[in-house]
């Protein structure tokens, strides 16, 4: 397979995740997508590690995965703190940094 | 190959699936389980790049950790119904909008770059690519320090998550 | 010692009297700061005396430090000792150690009386500093320095918005002579390249030939500072106004020295003005047209102190006549004259307000004859030198100049006939105050006297009658009266013999003391040699003489015999009454000629220029730019998560766009 196929469905991936971020209200949903788009990052990076022959692409996708579990956990850790305080959990009610 | 062909399109339209799912399943368990099945065609991918390693991380560590702790804390918190499209709100019809038109750039930039080596089938790579041994050996030599900061950054999210989310006292029933 | 020694002492004396009660008047207890001003007056009188001494008809200069030495131009501190500095030295401390020593007692129980006689001995040396100048940069500096000691003691009670009002008016009249000087001195020194006495009146004669254009506008200009300084018209407001000061302050500043300050400068500046007759004619024409002026107003005003002040004009009115009409030795005899019984009726009238408990209305006043008999006698004995009784000093002073105006004929004939005209006035008036305060029935206030009490009442402003206090910045709570104080006395006893003999120095065809002793300084006048002959002498000052009784034996006759005929006269000329009374309505032209134009655009610089203009609209439109720019900034930071999510997006996407469309 040419590994442009690859790459357009990363794009693809890409942009679905990317308008999950913008259209859901749930914060779990959003860091849902938020992952869609990491893994569309992941899936770029080891198609290209693979049309170099260099490995780096798939270290560096492996990074990524470890952080993508970090901000995970984080952001699973605020949205249970919201749900703790019984504050609403919507995303646009967390409106307070604004100038 | 032929089957190689064959086995990416499922993939492929598995992926897809996935995380069309993901955005547009109202309840937000189902949106978990939509991700997990496209983790797992992602995977798949992984394999026909010959990347062996980073798909069974995927399948293991991304797929079966991560997620499982998302479906606890779903689970905890509870799925609540909601529409796709929420009550006003100019974001949420440009944002889909914006994101099409960032996808269809990121086309463009591949497929009409021009790029030599994206209409092959990549370079010759060797028996050990992407296998373990071959990661292992990156990871402590040359990007050692990458490694050791990373380990860091998940004690200090593990840290951060406990502080956030344990109990104040008098806070709360 | 010679004669320049003891002129910087005379300068010195009173500078270490200022200096001392300044700045130790803490330590200074009880009367001792007075005493020891007056020491330093006395120290500077007795120099003074040493300098007469030593003067021998010459003219010394000494100079103390040269301040600017350049080509073509050089100023020092300079003074000059000659007849006539030395003149003005002697009655300048003489009539201000009597001050001195009148204030003492006056001023005892006010608040401020250390800073009182620091001002004092300020303004006596910026006095001497002006007269003893020997070029027009010391000139300057003294008659600066006497405009601002003036300023400080008139609004000496400064909480009293009167006072400083008056300060304030007599400060800004005093600033528009002091430009009419600047001006002189410097159009002087255009043309002649000194500034020192001797180089400008040397240098005059070839510089400008007679009645050259630019001398007489310079002569104008010292003109303008010699009038706004002497209270002659038209910049003579400030004079009546300027009796809120204390008594003594009258007394000394508006009586005997500062306003003849004017007088003086003519006669320094001699030479220039008989190279310009224009501008000599013009000086005597307002001398002239001021003393008629005052001496109506002083018929009608009814504050004691102002009928005072409005003969102190009219007499500076003759004085200038005088000089300007070259009757220098006439002029200054009139001025020492002048001094002595004008700070004598000054004296008199603190010492009746005092009895008064502080109001200075004549309606109020009556009297005062049992009560206070020393006050009464020396009153009088001013008054008569006021109306130039026979053998009275202000006698033969007067008289003296309008003879010589006769002598000069032509216009000045006119002009010495109106002069006889307001010496009637003027005795009259003299007498008017003298019958309305001292006789017919008894007030309140006398009676309470003649039992040995003075009069208490409450802290009032004699002007408005607005209540005060007696704290500092008003009038003490103390009231005295020269019967029950002897050093005003002492000081009212010899001021009061001295108006008497005074005359001797200067009995025309007899004694002649004085115009001998001053002829070296004016020997280069072109009138040396005119002198009225004896017999026209004899007559003028016969015919001075019958004026003065007459008008006296016409007071009587109002104020004694037919007391209310003044009333009648009041009801039957109202409008002249009106207009005399209200200064021939200077005050009012003045204040709709300059004061409210000036107020007016004042208030529209502050209303339109500052409030909207710069304010609002430079200012506030600066800020309100920047504010409209940041609030549009604001709109960005919603707080929504999803809206950064879509910038970050838009980033991202442009960033690609950029990219992919420069490498193509």
């Amino acid at each position: 397979m040419d590994i442009t196929w690859y790459l357009v469905l990363s794009a693809f991936i890409f942009a679905i995740g990317a308008a999950g971020v913008m259209s859901r209200r749930n914060p779990l949903v959003v860091l849902l997508c938020l992952e869609l788009m990491l893994n569309a990052g992941n899936l770029a990076l080891v198609a290209f590690s693979r049309m170099h022959g260099g490995e780096a692409g798939q270290v560096f996708a492996l990074i990524v995965m470890v952080i993508a579990a970090c901000e995970v956990v984080i952001g699973l850790g605020i949205i249970v703190a919201m749900y703790r305080r019984r504050l609403p959990i919507d995303v646009d009610e967390m409106s307070e940094l604004r100038g | 190959m032929w089957f190689e062909q064959v086995i990416f399109f499922i993939a492929a339209i598995g992926a897809l699936a996935g995380a069309l799912g993901v955005v547009i399943l109202r309840n937000p368990f189902y949106s978990v389980l939509a991700l997990v099945a496209h983790l797992v065609a992602l995977a798949v991918l992984f394999l026909l790049l010959n990347a062996e390693f980073l798909a069974a991380g995927q399948v293991v560590v991304y797929a079966g950790a991560v997620m499982v702790l998302y479906i606890f804390v779903v689970a905890y918190i509870g799925g609540s119904d909601e529409p796709l499209r929420p009550e006003g709100g100019a974001v949420a019809v440009l944002g889909p909008v914006f994101a099409a038109a960032v996808g269809v750039e990121l086309c463009i930039a591949f497929i009409a770059s021009g790029l030599d080596a994206l209409d092959s089938t990549g370079a010759d790579v060797g028996a050990g690519f992407g296998s373990p041994e071959a990661i292992g050996q990156l990871l402590l030599t040359r990007f050692l320090v990458p490694f050791e900061a990373a380990s860091y950054l998940l004690l200090v999210a593990a840290v951060g998550a406990v502080v956030l989310a344990r109990r104040r006292r008098g806070l709360e029933a | 010692m010679s004669a320049t020694d003891y002129g910087w002492l005379v300068l010195a004396f009173p500078v270490a009297g200022m200096l001392i009660v300044a700045f130790g008047w803490r330590l200074l207890p009880g009367r001792l700061p007075g005493w020891i001003a007056s020491g330093a007056i006395l120290g500077s009188f007795l120099a003074s005396l040493g300098a007469l001494d030593t003067v021998d008809g010459e003219a010394h200069v000494d100079s103390a430090w040269t301040y600017v030495d350049t080509a073509g131009f050089t100023a020092d501190m300079a003074i000059l000792v000659d007849p006539l500095s030395v003149f003005m030295c002697l009655v300048v401390s003489g009539v201000s150690f009597l001050i001195h020593v009148y204030s003492v007692a006056y001023m005892g129980g006010d608040r401020g009386y250390s800073r009182y006689f620091a001002y004092l001995n300020y303004f006596v040396f910026s006095m001497l500093l002006l007269v003893l100048a020997a070029n027009f940069v010391i000139l300057i500096i003294g008659w600066a320095f006497v405009g601002a000691a003036s300023y400080l003691l008139i609004s000496f009670w400064y909480r009293r918005t009167t006072a400083t009002y008056a300060g304030i008016k007599a400060f800004v009249i005093n600033v528009i002579g002091d430009v009419g000087l600047v001006i002189a001195a410097f159009l002087l020194f255009d043309n002649t390249g000194a500034l020192d006495y001797a180089g400008v009146f040397g240098g005059a004669e070839e510089a400008f030939g007679t009645n050259d254009g630019t001398l007489v506008v310079a002569c104008l200009m010292l003109l303008v500072g010699a009038f706004a300084k002497s209270a002659q018209l038209p910049l003579h407001t400030w004079l009546p106004d300027a009796m809120e000061g204390p008594t003594p302050v009258s007394a000394l500043i508006h009586a005997a020295t500062m306003v003849t300050a004017g007088v003086y400068l003519i006669a320094r500046m001699h030479p220039l003005f008989e190279l310009a007759p224009t501008a000599a004619d013009i000086s005597a024409i307002i001398g002239t047209a001021t003393l008629v002026f005052a001496a109506t107003v002083a018929l009608v005003v009814t504050d004691l102190k102002r009928v005072i002040a409005y003969s102190t004009i009219s007499q500076i009115g003759y004085m200038v006549l005088g000089v300007s009409v070259a009757a220098y030795g006439a002029g200054l005899f009139h001025l020492m004259t002048h001094a002595f019984f004008k700070a004598l009726l000054f004296m008199g009238a603190g010492s009746v307000i005092g009895a008064m408990a502080g109001i200075q209305n004549l309606d109020r006043m009556g009297g005062f004859r049992k009560a206070m008999p020393f006050t009464f006698i020396t009153f009088t004995i001013g008054a008569l030198a006021l109306a130039a009784f026979p053998l009275t000093a202000g006698f033969f002073s007067k008289d003296e100049i309008l003879a010589f105006s006769i002598e000069r004929g032509g216009g000045f004939v006119v002009l010495a006939l109106l002069g006889y005209v307001a010496a009637f006035l003027t005795a009259f008036y003299a007498f008017r105050m003298v019958f309305r305060v001292f006789f017919g029935d008894p007030v309140p206030e006398a009676r309470e006297l003649e039992g040995g009490h003075v009069a208490h009442g409450e802290p009032l402003n004699p002007m408005t009658g607005e209540a005060e206090d007696t704290d500092v910045g008003f009038p003490g709570p103390e009231h005295h009266v020269a019967e029950q104080s002897w050093p005003m006395k002492v000081a009212m006893a010899i001021l009061a013999v001295l108006a008497i003999v005074g005359g001797v120095v200067g009995i025309p065809a007899a004694t002649d003391t004085l115009e001998h002793f001053l002829e070296p300084t004016f020997e280069d006048s072109r009138y040396i040699d005119t002198h009225p002959s004896e017999g026209a002498e004899w007559v003028g000052l016969a015919a001075g003489g019958l004026i003065s009784i007459a008008a006296i034996a016409l007071a009587y006759v109002f104020y004694i015999r037919r007391r209310g005929i003044t009333l009648q006269l009041r009801d039957r000329f109202a409008f002249a009454h009106r207009f005399l009374e209200h200064k021939w309505y200077f005050d009012e032209l003045y204040d709709a000629v300059f004061v409210r134009p000036f107020t007016g655009a004042g208030a529209f610089g502050r209303r339109v220029i500052e409030t909207d203009f710069v304010q609002g609209f430079i200012v506030g439109g600066a800020t309100g730019v920047v504010r409209a720019g940041t609030s549009f900034a604001r709109a960005i930071q919603t707080g929504y998560v999803r809206a950064y999510a879509l910038l970050l997006l838009l980033g991202v996407g442009a960033l690609g766009l950029y990219f992919l469309v420069q490498s193509s």
